[in-house]
């Protein structure tokens, strides 16, 4: 994947990746950095009794709200693997947009850890954390 | 414990499918219960073009197995109970030891291996049909038993979602 210097390139690469399209992913680029949006849909809900979206879906958010990041933040075009990513749910994520924004740890040759957190209206509240550690 | 004890001990048989078929997103993956029984889950997702991570290398993307490996942990848990409660994960952490095999669908298998009165322990594991030990991805989780306590009428909308029959 090439480097992302601006959100058109971000869309770009997002349009490449089938499950960030089916998610309906939206990735901009500002002075923070990426954030990331993820519109509610119905069809992404795990407990429709709440309702709230699924575990797995907001665990992928932040896998890719990680990787954006990463892709934002390299020197050189790499295609960054998933080593391993931990996902802490703080609260349940309603029937409304998930934003969520990363900071890389670590940029090292060969691994970098990013940190991310995501937030449903209010950031003082996240509804999920998590950190990943990426192979260059 | 005894199998009889088990809350939901009458879907480990040929009713296993209603396990997951009042989760959205469960249905909508397409998401099979292959097999269900006493604190263990095997799930299956079928191979679909909109699962992967780069169209051209045909690898799903991670996420999807966060998905997969959240459920199956869950329908462990759930599998675990002697009192039907709600849950909700805590946390997960997932190690991907290498690509899954394009246009193979997903397995997953869930253990809760220890239960406390307000936290279950869970291993599970990705793999392709008959790889079992040779995971693509491991996961370690836990989640939070009774986890909606003060909402009234929690545990009668569960079984009324999984259709628990009362005698």
């Amino acid at each position: 994947m090439k480097v992302a210097r601006s959100t058109s390139d971000l869309a770009a690469v997002a349009a490449q990746i089938p499950y960030a399209v089916y998610l309906d992913l939206r990735v901009e680029l500002d002075d923070e950095g990426v954030l990331a949006h993820l519109p509610f849909r119905q069809d992404l809900v795990g407990n429709a009794g709440l309702p709230a979206l699924h575990g797995g879906v907001v665990g992928a958010f932040l896998e890719l709200t990680a990787l954006f990041q990463l892709l934002a933040s390299a020197r050189d075009a790499r295609n960054p693997k998933p080593i391993n990513f931990n996902v802490n749910f703080l609260r349940s994520a309603g029937a409304a947009e998930c934003l969520a924004r990363a900071r890389v740890v670590k940029h090292g040759k060969r691994i970098a850890n990013v940190e991310v957190v995501a937030w449903q209206g209010d950031r003082a509240k996240p509804v999920a954390s998590g950190f990943g550690n990426f192979l260059l | 414990m005894r199998e009889q004890d088990f809350a939901l001990r009458e879907f480990f048989g040929e009713r296993r499918q209603e396990l997951i078929s009042h989760i959205p997103h469960a249905v909508e993956l397409g998401m099979t219960v292959e097999k269900a029984g006493p604190c263990q889950a095997l799930l299956r997702i079928p191979q679909g073009a909109r699962l992967l991570g780069a169209a051209s290398r045909g690898v799903v993307f991670g996420g999807v197995i966060t998905t997969l490996l959240d459920q199956v942990g869950g329908t462990a848990v759930m599998c675990s109970q002697r009192e039907l409660t709600s849950i909700a994960t805590i946390d997960m952490r997932i190690d991907y030891m290498r690509p899954s095999t394009p246009g193979r669908d997903l397995l997953g298998h869930a253990q809760c291996y220890r239960l406390t009165r307000n936290v279950a322990f869970v291993k599970s594991r990705a793999f392709h049909e008959g790889e079992i030990d040779d995971p693509f991805a491991i996961s370690l989780s836990t989640y939070m038993l009774a986890s909606n306590p003060a909402t009234p009428g929690v545990v009668k909308a569960l079984e009324a979602s999984y259709r628990v029959k009362r005698s």
